[in-house]
C-alpha cells in the first residue's frame, strides 16, 4: 500500500539523488557551478511518481464545455490546454497559441496555434479544431462565454495554424477566458454532428493537454496519467495523477496530515483544520493560485422588499457590517473587504474613488431612523429573512454574523437554510427573499463575472447568479453594454469606473468580501503553483522533490 | 405455499406500482430542479443554456407525461437514465451495487454473530458482572453517533498508530492485482464495517438478551428443568432458538435497508456505496437516478419480507403461511 509505495519511490529518489551528486562533481571540477549550489542540487527535482489529490465534490463531467462546476475544472484543466494560460499578473502567456494579434480597431484577432500538437487520440490538433469549439460552444451554450463571443461574426482558418476572429463589434474581455476551461478546445473530429451535451466523450475526455484521462471510477477516484508526446518536452515530470473523492471534511484533513493526498485545492478542510496543518512542517497552505477568479462575496438586497427598496436602508445596512471584523472573525483572515463590486486584484478596473460605507453603526441608526423606520418598544424597526448561500458552514456563519450586526441597529433577522437547489429556486426564480448572501467570481475582466449582477436584461429569465436584487438602472445597463463593445481600452475603463460608481451608490447588492481560496500540499513538492489560474490550469510543472535535510 | 407465493407475487406488483406513484410525486415536490442546480454549480449562466439543459434532461416536458414515461421505462424494466451523470440509471446502480454488497454484508454479519454471542452471554450471566459490562457497552454504541466513532476510529488507528488507510476501497496509487487487491480492499473495509457494525451489534446484543430472558420465563423451560435437562443444553436447545424470531425480524428489517447503503459511514470513509449516491442524487435533483435507487431499495424490501415470512415457518412450524 502506501509504505510500500514510498519505499519504491525512495529508491528512485535515491537514484536521482546519486546521479545529480555525480554531475555535480563533475560540473564542479570544470569550474562551472559555484559552491552554493549543492543546496539546490540537493533540492534536484525528480521525474515521476503519483500525485493523490483532493476532489470534492464529485464532478458531473469531465469535459468544460457545459459544467462550469469547479470539480471538473480541475480535473479538465490537466487533459485540456487551452489558446492562453494566465500569469500571476492575470496577462495571458502562449499555450496552444504561440502568439496572437488585436487590430487597432478590435475587430480581428489572429491566433497562430503551435504545430505538431496531438490529441491524445493522436490525431492532429489544428485550427479547425479551435473554430469548430468556437462556433458550437463558446458562441452558444457555454454559460459564461456567450455575450462575449457573440459578436464573433466569422472564424477563417487560412491554415492548419492560424485562426482569424472577425468580430462586427469588438470584445476585449475575450483574451482574459482563453485558458484550458474558460474557452475549452474540444476535438472537432470526436464532436462534429453529434449531440455535445450527450457525447460520450465528455466523460472520457480527450484533450491536448500533459495529462491523459485513464479511468473515472465514480465515487472513488479519477485517474489521469503522463502524455508521453506532450508538447512541452520533458513535461509533465508526474506520471500519474489520483483525484480522490473523500465526501467528508474530517476525513479529507486526517488523509491530508497522513499523507494520503499530497495536493487538496479549493478550501479543502474548515479554517480551523487549516490553521492546524499549516504549522505542521512537512505541509504548506497557500492561497496563490486563484487569482483568475478573483472570487467576491456579496449581500444581494431584494430591492422590491417594503423596506429594502429605500436606498436609505441599504446604505444603514452597509454601513452596519464590520467587513474588516467578518474577515478576520468568520473567514480566519483567508479574506479581505471589499469596497467595490470589481475586486482590488482586477488591478486595470477596480475603482478606489467610490461611495464607500465605513463602519459606523451611529451613522446606520440615522439613516434608518431617516427612512421613517423607528425602533419600537422592544428596539426593533423591522424584521427580514435571511437566506446564506448553502455552500458550508462558513456561509451560515457569515449570515450569524449579519444577524448579530443588523440587532445591533434594531433589524431584527431570521436565518433561513436549505439546499442549494432551493436556495437558487427561492432567490434568482421566484425571488421570494428579503436578502441574501452569495459569491461569485469576478475573472479578469468585470464583463465576465461581475455585471451579470446588475444587468437587468435577463431579469424575469430565472437564469441563476443574474442579478439577484432585481435591479433596473438604465444607465448602468447601458455602460455595461458600451463596456462590452468598446474597442478603446481606456474608454472601457472609464464607462466601469462609472458603473462602479452608479451601482455602488444605489447599493443593490453589497460587496462584503473578497475571498482568498487557499490550498494545502506537501512540502517535498514544487512547481506546484505557478499561475494565476492555477487551481484550473495543469500540473504539468509539479513534482516532487528531496526534501531538505534538516541541518 | 404456492398460494402464499402467488399472491404476494400481485400484492408486489400493486406496491411498487404505488411506491412508483408516491416517489415521483412526492420528489418533485423539492423546489428547483436539475437544471438549476446545474447552473448553479457553474456559477454562471445564460437564459439559452438553461433551455439547452432542461430540453437535455427532459425537464421541458408537463409532469404527467414524465411520469408517463416513467412508467413505460419500468415496465420494460428500463430505470432510465441519469442526464446528470450521462449514464444509464441501471449501470450506476450496478457500479455501486458490489462496494454496497460488502460494507452492508460484512457489517451486518459482523454485527448479528458478534450481537447475538453477546446477548447470549448477557443472558445466560443475567444480573451478574458480565451483563452489566455487555450492556453497557452495548448501549454506549448504540447511543454513539455513527460519524463520530467512524472519525475517532480513523483518529486512533489510521492517522496516529498508521494501521489502516483513511479511507476509499482501494489503494488505487498502489497498482495492486488478485490475492494483494482482496487483502488490500479488506483492510479497506475494516474500519467502516467495523463503525456499521457496533452500532448494529448493540440491537443485536440486547434484542437477543431479551428475547432470551422472556423465554427462560415460560413454562417449557421450567419443565425442561424440571427433566434434569442440562442449563447449557436448555439455552442451546430450547432457549435460543425460541429468541431468534425477534432476532429475524430485524435482520429482515435491515437487509431490507441494504441498498439504501449507510449515508454516514460511507461519507466518513469515502466508501463508494448507494448511500452516497442516493443522498448526493437528492441534492442534485437528479431525480431519475434518485426514483432508480429508491425504487430497487422498495423491491428489495418486499422481496425480503416474503423471504422473512418463510423463515418463519422454518424456525417455528406453529406458523403457517396461508
Amino acid at each position: 500500500m502506501m509504505g510500500r509505495d514510498r519505499q519504491v519511490a525512495g529508491g528512485i529518489r535515491r537514484r536521482m539523488v546519486v546521479a545529480a551528486a555525480m554531475m555535480m562533481t563533475a560540473a564542479a571540477a570544470v569550474g562551472v557551478l559555484p559552491l552554493s549550489a549543492g543546496n539546490a542540487a540537493a533540492q534536484e527535482a525528480r521525474k515521476g511518481g503519483t500525485l493523490s489529490i483532493i476532489l470534492q465534490p464529485e464532478p458531473v463531467t469531465l469535459t468544460p464545455s457545459t459544467n462550469m462546476a469547479q470539480p471538473t475544472q480541475v480535473v479538465a484543466g490537466n487533459i485540456f490546454d487551452g489558446l492562453v494560460a494566465y500569469d500571476f499578473d492575470l496577462k495571458p502567456k502562449p499555450a496552444l497559441a504561440e502568439r496572437w494579434e488585436v487590430a487597432p480597431d478590435g475587430l480581428t484577432i489572429t491566433f497562430h496555434l503551435r504545430s505538431g500538437v496531438k490529441w491524445h487520440d493522436g490525431k492532429p490538433f489544428s485550427a479547425a479544431d479551435v473554430k469548430w469549439s468556437l462556433e458550437n460552444i463558446w458562441k452558444t451554450i457555454h454559460p459564461r462565454n456567450k455575450s462575449l463571443f457573440e459578436n464573433v461574426t466569422q472564424v477563417d482558418t487560412p491554415d492548419d495554424s492560424t485562426v482569424i476572429l472577425r468580430l462586427s463589434k469588438p470584445s476585449l474581455p475575450i483574451l482574459s477566458v482563453l485558458n484550458g476551461v474558460g474557452a475549452p478546445i474540444l476535438p472537432k473530429h470526436l464532436y462534429e454532428g453529434t449531440d455535445i451535451l450527450n457525447n460520450p466523450y465528455n466523460n472520457k475526455p480527450v484533450g491536448t493537454g500533459p495529462f491523459v484521462f485513464k479511468e473515472w471510477k465514480r465515487g472513488e477516484y479519477v485517474e489521469l496519467a503522463r502524455n508521453p508526446d506532450y508538447w512541452e518536452a520533458g513535461k509533465p515530470y508526474l506520471d500519474r495523477l489520483l483525484f480522490r473523492i473523500i465526501p467528508d471534511a474530517a476525513a479529507r484533513a486526517a488523509a491530508i496530515e497522513k499523507g494520503e493526498i499530497q495536493y487538496a485545492p479549493y478550501n479543502p478542510v474548515p479554517f480551523r483544520d487549516a490553521e492546524r496543518l499549516s504549522k505542521l512542517p512537512r505541509l504548506k497552505v497557500d492561497t496563490r493560485g486563484y487569482e483568475w477568479l478573483s472570487p467576491l462575496l456579496y449581500l444581494d438586497f431584494n430591492v422590491e422588499n417594503q423596506y429594502l427598496k429605500d436606498v436609505r436602508v441599504r446604505r444603514a445596512i452597509a454601513h452596519a457590517i464590520d467587513r474588516a471584523a467578518l474577515a478576520k472573525i468568520v473567514w480566519f483572515g483567508y479574506a479581505k473587504p471589499a469596497i467595490s463590486p470589481v475586486p482590488s486584484s482586477l488591478v486595470t478596473f477596480h475603482n478606489t474613488k467610490l461611495p464607500q460605507y465605513p463602519f459606523d453603526v451611529k451613522k446606520a441608526e440615522a439613516l434608518l431612523d431617516e427612512a421613517g423606520f423607528k425602533r419600537d418598544a422592544n428596539g426593533v424597526r423591522f424584521t427580514l429573512t435571511h437566506d446564506f448561500l448553502p455552500y458550508g458552514d462558513d456561509y451560515r456563519r457569515t449570515g450569524e454574523f449579519l444577524k448579530q450586526a443588523l440587532k445591533r441597529v434594531g433589524i431584527e433577522v431570521t436565518i433561513r437554510s436549505q439546499d442549494s437547489a432551493a436556495f437558487i429556486k427561492r432567490v434568482y426564480v421566484d425571488r421570494d427573499f428579503d436578502f441574501a448572501i452569495s459569491y461569485n467570481n469576478a475573472f479578469p475582466d468585470p464583463q465576465i463575472g461581475v455585471v451579470r449582477a446588475f444587468w437587468s436584461g435577463w431579469l424575469g429569465t430565472g437564469t441563476p447568479w443574474t442579478n439577484g436584487s432585481g435591479y433596473r438602472n438604465a444607465r448602468a445597463d447601458a455602460l455595461i453594454q458600451e463596456a462590452g463593445v468598446e474597442g478603446d481600452p481606456a474608454k472601457r475603463i472609464a464607462e466601469f469606473n462609472e458603473f462602479q460608481d452608479i451601482v455602488l451608490g444605489d447599493v443593490p447588492s453589497l460587496p462584503l468580501l473578497e475571498l482568498n481560496f487557499f490550498s494545502v500540499y506537501s512540502a517535498d513538492l514544487q512547481g506546484i503553483v505557478e499561475q494565476g489560474d492555477q487551481v484550473y490550469s495543469s500540473l504539468k510543472n509539479a513534482r516532487f522533490v528531496d526534501a531538505p535535510k534538516a541541518n | 405455499m404456492l398460494t402464499y407465493l402467488r399472491r404476494s407475487a400481485a400484492q408486489l406488483v400493486f406496491v411498487l406500482l404505488g411506491i412508483a406513484l408516491i416517489n415521483f410525486f412526492l420528489l418533485h415536490l423539492a423546489p428547483g430542479d436539475a437544471a438549476q442546480v446545474l447552473a448553479g454549480e457553474s456559477g454562471a449562466a445564460t437564459p439559452e443554456y438553461m433551455e439547452a439543459l432542461r430540453r437535455q434532461f427532459g425537464l421541458d416536458q408537463p409532469l404527467y407525461i414524465q411520469f408517463l414515461r416513467y412508467l413505460g421505462n419500468l415496465a420494460t424494466f428500463d430505470l432510465g437514465y441519469s442526464f446528470r451523470q450521462s449514464l444509464p440509471v441501471s449501470e450506476l446502480i450496478l457500479q455501486r451495487l458490489p462496494a454496497t454488497l460488502l460494507l452492508m454484508g460484512t457489517a451486518i454479519g459482523f454485527a448479528l454473530v458478534a450481537g447475538c454471542s453477546l446477548g447470549f452471554l448477557a443472558a445466560r450471566r443475567a444480573g451478574k458482572l458480565t451483563d452489566t459490562v455487555i450492556s453497557i457497552v452495548a448501549l454506549l454504541f448504540y447511543a454513539t453517533p455513527v460519524f463520530w466513532v467512524g472519525i475517532m476510529l480513523i483518529v486512533v488507528f489510521s492517522v496516529i498508530l498508521d494501521w489502516l488507510p483513511v479511507g476509499g476501497m482501494t489503494s488505487v496509487e498502489a497498482n495492486l492485482g488478485g490475492l494483494a487487491l482482496v487483502g488490500d480492499v479488506a483492510l479497506h473495509l475494516v474500519l467502516p464495517a467495523v463503525t456499521l457494525g457496533l452500532f448494529y451489534l448493540a440491537i443485536y446484543a440486547r434484542l437477543m438478551r431479551a428475547a432470551m430472558l422472556e423465554v427462560y420465563g415460560q413454562d417449557f423451560v421450567r419443565t425442561a428443568r424440571a427433566k434434569g435437562v442440562r442449563l447449557r443444553r436448555i439455552a442451546w436447545r430450547h432457549v435460543l432458538r425460541n429468541a431468534l424470531l425477534p432476532i429475524v425480524t430485524t435482520l429482515g428489517v435491515q437487509l431490507g435497508s441494504i441498498l439504501g447503503g449507510a449515508v454516514l459511514v460511507e461519507t466518513v470513509f469515502s466508501w463508494p456505496g448507494l448511500g452516497r449516491l442516493a443522498f448526493s442524487a437528492l441534492f442534485q435533483r437528479d431525480l431519475n437516478l434518485l426514483l432508480g435507487i429508491l425504487f430497487c431499495s422498495s423491491v428489495v424490501v418486499v422481496l425480503v419480507n416474503i423471504a422473512v415470512d418463510l423463515v418463519y415457518t422454518l424456525l417455528d412450524p406453529r406458523i403457517e403461511l396461508g
